[in-house]
C-alpha cells in the first residue's frame, strides 16, 4: 500500500517530520514501512524557463536556438523540439543538472552553437501524460498548457509541477483492512504521534432533482452483500481531473484516467471502500439485482475477457444479465465512455471470503477485490458514497441527484470486549493504570462504556482481550516492555531416538560420508529411471494435487532416485569421488483420507576410486554396529530394483526388512549418465531403532593369551562365506573369540564349482590359558559343524 | 711385560681408530680382549712374575682391558650413530608435497546451523519434537485459527494432497499435536521440513526448513517471550546483538511480533545487506492466541504461552554468506566440503 505523505497530512498534523523518522515510528507501532521515496527521483537543478526568442540554427535545419529566461538570468538552449513558441514556460535542465533517472546534463555545443542545457519532456521528469494530460508524450513539456499550472521563471521544476510529495510504501497485514486507506493510516499515525485525527464529513448539496424511481436495488444474498448503496449522477461531464487530485493519485501509484474514474479511485484510496460507476444506459430494466450467477452465465469483464460464471460467484445484474462481478470487476459496458451521460455510483459491502474465492477462481485479483477479501466495514459505504458525490460537485463532473438507493442488511452492532486492565498488565508484564490504557484505546477510537470496550466497526480484528492487549502493547511500545526469563525449571534434552539418529550421522561422517538434503517430492518418471517394476507396490505414491511441475509432483516412496540424481550431478561436475548420505523420509500411502506412513530411511551413495561393494558394505556395518544393531542377516538378492543382480544383498533382522546394499545396475547408471560404478545402501532407521541394543556394557579386557588356529575348507562355490562363518561360530563354542576370513581360492587344484576358504580363528578363555587340547577340541567342533554344511577340511 | 701391555694398548687404539665396520671392531675385541686374545695370553704368563710385580702388572692389565672394551663400545656407538645419520639423510622427503588425505565426512551446512540452534534451546530447557510432514489441514491451519476461507491461506501457497491433507506449510502443527496430548508446562521446539508452492530461485524453494518454538504454562507473559528470544538471539549472533520487537500479525498469536536484529554490517545505518533498513528480520513470534489454546484443549484462562518461528535457510545463508538457496539442495561436494 502506497501512501502520499501530503495526503496523510490533511488528516493528521505530523509537521515536517523526516520521512525516515516517520517510517521508523510507524513501523514500531505496527504499520511496517517497506520503503519511502521522494517524488521526482534524482531530478536536480531543473528550472522553469520562459522562451524569449527562437532562431534557426545557422548550420542545422532541424535545430533551433532559444533564449530562455530562468528568473535572474537568460540562457541559450539549442533544441530539436518543434512544439515550442515564444512565451512558453518549459522545464530547463541547467548545466550540471540531473534527469529523473540520474542522467547528467551538461553545457555543450550543438553543431557549433553553445547550449547551456536542455529542455525536457514529462517522461524525463519521471511522469506520464496520464499525470499531465495536456502534455505531449515525446515533446517538450509546455507547462502553461495545463490549466492548473501557473509557472514562474526560475522556479524549481519540482515545486512548479507539484513533484514534492513523498511516497511511503506500507506492508499491511491481512488483519488490518482498515489500513488499506489514507484515513486508516492517518488514524494509526495520529495514535503513533499522539496528534488529533482530523476527519472530514462529506456533504452533498441538494439539487432538488430526485433519483427516486430511476433504479431499484434488490440484494438477494444478504449474507454475501450486507449493504448495497448507490447514488445517481446526471449530465456527467467527463474531463481530466484537476492537478491536486492527479497528484494524489500519482503519489499513491494510481494512474489518473478521467474525473469520474479518478473519483472512484480517490475515494477507494481515502476511505478504503471500493467504488464502482455504472453507465445507467446499460442497466436494463432499471434494476440492480445482487445475486449469485446462474450456472453457465457469462460476462465480458472490463479487461475484455469473456468469463463463464458459476453459482458461487456473486454478481451485480440488471433485469437480464450480470453487469459486474461483485467486488472484483465490472462488465465491459459498465465503464465510463465518452458519451456517458448518467452514472450510478455503487458503494457496497461484500463478504470477504466470497470475493476472495471468486477473484481466485477467475484469476483476477484487483485493487477492489484485494480490499474486500480482508473484510470491510459496512458502515463505510455511505460516507464513501457521499464523499464521491461531494467530489463530483467539487470537480463539477456532473449533477448529483438527491437520495440514496440502498438495501441494508448489515448488523451494525459493535463488538464489546470486557475491559480488564489487571489481566492485560499481567499478560504483558506491565504496570499501566486503567486510565493510561483507556487513553491508548481512545486514540484508536475504542470507547470505554462501563466495564466494556466498544470496538469501532472498522476494526474487525479486535475480538478478544488478547487483541486489546496487543493494541496497548504496540502503542505503549513493545521495546519498553521488560524482558524476563521464564519462571520454573525445565529439563531440556534430546530424546533417545534423537540421540540414536545423531550417532548414525556421526558414524557416517567419521567414515568419510557427507550429509546431503534433497527434495521430498519427485517425478513419477524417476521410478522408471531406477527400473522399478510397473506393478511394484512402491509405485503407489502420495500425489500432490497442485504441484509446481511434474518433477516435484509425488512424494517419494524411495529416496534412491534423489541420491542417484545427486551422485550424477557431482559426477557431471567432475568431482573425483562422492560419498553421500541422507536421513530423510519416504512416504508410504495408506488410505486416501489418512496420512501416509513416514519412514525414516538412511540412504547412502558412493562412487570414486577405491570404492567397491565391500567398502560400502563395511560402512553400512560400521553404522549398524555403532548403532547397536546386532544379529541382522545378510543374503544375496538378485531381485532388488535398481541394483546389480549379482552384487546386491538384503539385510533383515528378526525376518523384518532392514535394508539393501549393492552396486547400482549398469542400466540405471546409464539412465543417470554416470560413467563409473556406483554403490548404494539404504537402511530403515525406524527398524534399526526397534532392534538396537542401546545400553553398552563393559567386557573385561582378556587376562590370558589367545590361541590362533587357521583352517582352510573346501566346499561348493554356492555356499556363502557368511554361512561358513556362522557354522564355525556355532560349532567352536564358548572359546571362540573371533573368526576372520583371510582367503578365498578357486581354480586348480580345486575342482570346478568348488572353492577353498581359509579362516583364522582366535580362541581364548576367560578362566586361564587354553591348553592345546581345548583349542583342538574347539577347532574340531567347528570342522564338524562345517562338514554338516558340506565343507571339508582341505588336506 | 709392562711394555708389552702398553704396546697392546697402543696397537689396539690405533687399529680401532681405523676400523669402520661393526664386524671389524668385534674382531679386534676378540683379538685383544677375547678369551684367546693377546691380553689373556699375557695374563697367562703372570705366574712367572714376582709377587711384587704381580699386582702392579695385574692392575695394568685390567686397565688395558677396560680401555679396550671401552674403546670398542665407543667406536661401536660412533659407527651406529653415523649409520643412523646416513639413513636419516637418505630418508629425507619434500614435506611440501601434497598430503594424502582420507575422505572426510561433512555435515550439511543446514544441519550444522540447526544443531547449534537446537543446542541453544535445549540449554534453555526446551525439548525437540518432530511430527508428520504430510499433515491434516486441521493441524496445519484450522487448529491454528486459520479457517478454510481465511485470507492468510493465500500468503502460504499450499500443496494439497486432498481437501483435508496438505504438505505442512509450517511446523506449528507439531505444536498443536503436542498441546493436544500433553498438559502444560510445555517447552518445545519443532524443527523440520516445510513446503510451499514457491518456484525455485535464489531465495525461494518449495521445500525449506523451519524451527518453531512453543512455551505454555501458568503466568507466561509477553516479557517472558521477549527475554527468551533476546537470549536466543544473543547466543546465536553474539552478546553484542541489538534486538528489537516490532508489532506484526499472525493468525495464531496475539500480540504478535517480528524480531529484528540490528544489521551486523552497518550497525543500523542502512546498507546493501539490510536493504537500507538498518535491521534484519530474524523471526516471528507472539503470545499464543487464546483460540488456539482452546482448540487444543488448554484453558486460556488458566494458561498462557508464546510461540516463535524462524527459517533455517535464511539463518544459514547469513551465517555463511551463501547467496543462493539452491546450493543447499544441489549437494555438490565442493559446496558441502566447505562446512
Amino acid at each position: 500500500m502506497n501512501l502520499s505523505l501530503r495526503w496523510l497530512k490533511e488528516f493528521v498534523d505530523i509537521g515536517n517530520i523526516a520521512p525516515r523518522d516517520f517510517s521508523e515510528a510507524m513501523t514500531m507501532s505496527g504499520s511496517k514501512v517497506e520503503m519511502f521515496e521522494a517524488e521526482g527521483g534524482q531530478v536536480e537543478n531543473i528550472l522553469v524557463g520562459r522562451v524569449l526568442d527562437i532562431q534557426k540554427h545557422p548550420d542545422a535545419d532541424k535545430l533551433v536556438v532559444c533564449q530562455v529566461n530562468v528568473g535572474d538570468k537568460n540562457v541559450q538552449i539549442v533544441t530539436a523540439a518543434t512544439n515550442l513558441k515564444v512565451g512558453d514556460y518549459v522545464p530547463v535542465c541547467m548545466d550540471k543538472s540531473k534527469l529523473y533517472d540520474g542522467t547528467p546534463i551538461k553545457k555543450g555545443k550543438l553543431r557549433g552553437v553553445v547550449s547551456e542545457g536542455m529542455f525536457c519532456s514529462v517522461a524525463e521528469l519521471g511522469l506520464t501524460t496520464h499525470d499531465f494530460p495536456y502534455a505531449i508524450q515525446d515533446g517538450i513539456f509546455v507547462l502553461q498548457d495545463d490549466p492548473d499550472l501557473t509557472p514562474v521563471s526560475g522556479m524549481d521544476i519540482k515545486e512548479a509541477v507539484g513533484l514534492t510529495d513523498t511516497k511511503v510504501e506500507f506492508e499491511i497485514t491481512s488483519n488490518r483492512p482498515d489500513c488499506f486507506s489514507v484515513i486508516g493510516l492517518a488514524r494509526e499515525a495520529a495514535a503513533t504521534f499522539d496528534k488529533p485525527l482530523k476527519l472530514h464529513t462529506p456533504e452533498v448539496k441538494m439539487t432538488g432533482r430526485s433519483s427516486k424511481g430511476m433504479i431499484e436495488v434488490k440484494v438477494h444474498e444478504p449474507e454475501l452483500c450486507p449493504m448495497y448503496s448507490a447514488r445517481i449522477v446526471d449530465n456527467v461531464r467527463v474531463k481530466p481531473s484537476p492537478l491536486w487530485l492527479r497528484e494524489r493519485l500519482r503519489a499513491m501509484g494510481v494512474r489518473p484516467i478521467n474525473n469520474i474514474v479518478d473519483i472512484t479511485n480517490y475515494v477507494m484510496l481515502e476511505y478504503g471502500q471500493p467504488m464502482h460507476a455504472f453507465d445507467l444506459r446499460f442497466i436494463k430494466g432499471g434494476k440492480i439485482n445482487v445475486r449469485l450467477a446462474n450456472d453457465g452465465e457469462e460476462i465480458t469483464t472490463l479487461d475484455g475477457i469473456e468469463r463463464k460464471l458459476s453459482t458461487k460467484n456473486l454478481v451485480i445484474a440488471d433485469a437480464e444479465k450480470p453487469v459486474a462481478i461483485a467486488g472484483v470487476m465490472g462488465g465491459e459496458y459498465s465503464g465510463i465512455m465518452d458519451d456517458t451521460t448518467t452514472i450510478v455510483f455503487e458503494s457496497a459491502n461484500f463478504m470477504g471470503s466470497s470475493v476472495r474465492l471468486t477473484a481466485k477462481e477467475h484469476g483476477m485479483r484487483t485493487d477492489s477485490s484485494a480490499r474486500y477479501e480482508k473484510g470491510l466495514d459496512p458502515n463505510s459505504c455511505l460516507p464513501a458514497l457521499d464523499r464521491a458525490c461531494e467530489l463530483v460537485q467539487l470537480l463539477d463532473a456532473g449533477d448529483v441527484l438527491d437520495g440514496v438507493i440502498m438495501d441494508d442488511n448489515s448488523d451494525s452492532e459493535p463488538v464489546r470486549i470486557k475491559f480488564n486492565p489487571d489481566w492485560i498488565n499481567h499478560f504483558l508484564n506491565t504496570t499501566l493504570t486503567a486510565d493510561e490504557m483507556k487513553a491508548i484505546l481512545e486514540k484508536i477510537e475504542c470507547k470505554i462504556d462501563g466495564e466494556d470496550i466498544v470496538v469501532p466497526t472498522f476494526r474487525p480484528d479486535l475480538q478478544h482481550k488478547a487483541d486489546i492487549a496487543e493494541e496497548i502493547a504496540r502503542f505503549y511500545g513493545y521495546n519498553v516492555i521488560p524482558s524476563t526469563s521464564i519462571k520454573g525449571g525445565a529439563q531440556g534434552k534430546y530424546s533417545t531416538r534423537q540421540k540414536f539418529d545423531m550417532t548414525i550421522t556421526d558414524t557416517l561422517i567419521a567414515c568419510g560420508v557427507s550429509e546431503i538434503m534433497t527434495y521430498s517430492f519427485i517425478s513419477p518418471k524417476y521410478y522408471n529411471k531406477v527400473m522399478m517394476p510397473e506393478d511394484h507396490a512402491l509405485r503407489n505414491s502420495v500425489v500432490i494435487s497442485n504441484p509446481l511441475g511434474e518433477d516435484t509432483s509425488i512424494m517419494r516412496t524411495t529416496a534412491l532416485p534423489s541420491m542417484l540424481e545427486t551422485l550424477a550431478r557431482n559426477y557431471n561436475n567432475r568431482n573425483e569421488y562422492a560419498y553421500l548420505f541422507e536421513i530423510a523420509k519416504e512416504y508410504i500411502p495408506t488410505t486416501p483420507d489418512k496420512l501416509p506412513v513416514e519412514k525414516n530411511v538412511l540412504t547412502a551413495g558412493f562412487y570414486g576410486e577405491g570404492v567397491d561393494f565391500f567398502k560400502v558394505k563395511g560402512i553400512a556395518e560400521q553404522v549398524l554396529s555403532r548403532a547397536g544393531v546386532k544379529n541382522f542377516d545378510i543374503k544375496a538378492d538378485s531381485a532388488q530394483f535398481g541394483y546389480h543382480p549379482g552384487r546386491c544383498a538384503v539385510l533383515t533382522i528378526n525376518d523384518e526388512p532392514l535394508g539393501v546394499i549393492g552396486e547400482i545396475h549398469p542400466k540405471v547408471r546409464e539412465n543417470y549418465d554416470i560413467g563409473t560404478r556406483v554403490y548404494c545402501f539404504s537402511l530403515n532407521v525406524d527398524t534399526m531403532f526397534e532392534f538396537a541394543e542401546l545400553e553398552k556394557h563393559y567386557s573385561p579386557l582378556p587376562k590370558y593369551p589367545a590361541v590362533t588356529r587357521d583352517l582352510a575348507v573346501i566346499c561348493s562355490d554356492d555356499i556363502p562365506v557368511l554361512e561358513l562363518e556362522k557354522a564355525i561360530t556355532e560349532g567352536a563354542g564358548k572359546y571362540l573369540e573371533s573368526v576372520k576370513l583371510f582367503d578365498v581360492y578357486k581354480g586348480k587344484p580345486i575342482l570346478p564349482g568348488m572353492k577353498s576358504v581359509a579362516f583364522s580363528l582366535v580362541l581364548r578363555s576367560a578362566e586361564g590359558t587354553l591348553t592345546d587340547e581345548q583349542a583342538t577340541s574347539a577347532v574340531n567342533k567347528a570342522l564338524k559343524s562345517l562338514k554338516n554344511l558340506g565343507a571339508e577340511l582341505r588336506s | 711385560m709392562k711394555a708389552k701391555l702398553e704396546e697392546i694398548r697402543a696397537r689396539a687404539k690405533e687399529e680401532l681408530s681405523k676400523a669402520n665396520a661393526v664386524e671389524v671392531i668385534e674382531e679386534l675385541r676378540v683379538k685383544y680382549a677375547g678369551k684367546k686374545g693377546e691380553l689373556t695370553a699375557i695374563l697367562k704368563q703372570m705366574g712367572k712374575l714376582s709377587p711384587e710385580e704381580r699386582p702392579v702388572i695385574g692392575q695394568l692389565a685390567n686397565e688395558v682391558r677396560a680401555f679396550i672394551e671401552n674403546a670398542v663400545e665407543t667406536k661401536k656407538a660412533e659407527l651406529a650413530e653415523a649409520k643412523l645419520n646416513r639413513q636419516l639423510e637418505e630418508e629425507k622427503i619434500d614435506v611440501t608435497l601434497p598430503s594424502d588425505m582420507s575422505p572426510l565426512g561433512h555435515k550439511h551446512p543446514l544441519s550444522v546451523v540447526l544443531d547449534e540452534i537446537k543446542e541453544i534451546f535445549v540449554g534453555m530447557g526446551f525439548e525437540i519434537v518432530e511430527g508428520p510432514e504430510v499433515e491434516y489441514d486441521y493441524y496445519n491451519f484450522e487448529a491454528l485459527n486459520i479457517p478454510k476461507d481465511h485470507p492468510a491461506r493465500d500468503t502460504q501457497d499450499t500443496f494439497y494432497i486432498t481437501d483435508n491433507i496438505v504438505l505442512r506449510t509450517q511446523t506449528s502443527p507439531v505444536q498443536v499435536r503436542v498441546m493436544e496430548k500433553k498438559k502444560p508446562p510445555i517447552r518445545i521446539i519443532s524443527p523440520g521440513r516445510v513446503f510451499r508452492s514457491d518456484a525455485v530461485d535464489a531465495t525461494h524453494s518449495p521445500l525449506f526448513h523451519q524451527i518453531e518454538g512453543l512455551v505454555v504454562d501458568k503466568d507466561i507473559t509477553f516479557a517472558d517471550l521477549k527475554g527468551t528470544l533476546e537470549t536466543f538471539i544473543k547466543r546465536l549472533y553474539g552478546d553484542d546483538s541489538v534486538v528489537r520487537f516490532r508489532p506484526h500479525h499472525f493468525p495464531f498469536t496475539e500480540p504478535s511480533a517480528e524480531v529484528d536484529v540490528q544489521c551486523f554490517s552497518c550497525k543500523g545505518k542502512g546498507c546493501r545487506v539490510c536493504k537500507n533498513e538498518g535491521w534484519i528480520e530474524i523471526l516471528g513470534c507472539g503470545m499464543v492466541h487464546p483460540k488456539v489454546l482452546e482448540n487444543c484443549g488448554i484453558d486460556p484462562e488458566e494458561y498462557s504461552g508464546f510461540a516463535l518461528g524462524l527459517g533455517l535457510e535464511r539463518v544459514a545463508m547469513r551465517r555463511y554468506g551463501v547467496d543462493d538457496m539452491r546450493l543447499f539442495y544441489e549437494n555438490d561436494t565442493r559446496f558441502l566440503s566447505q562446512f
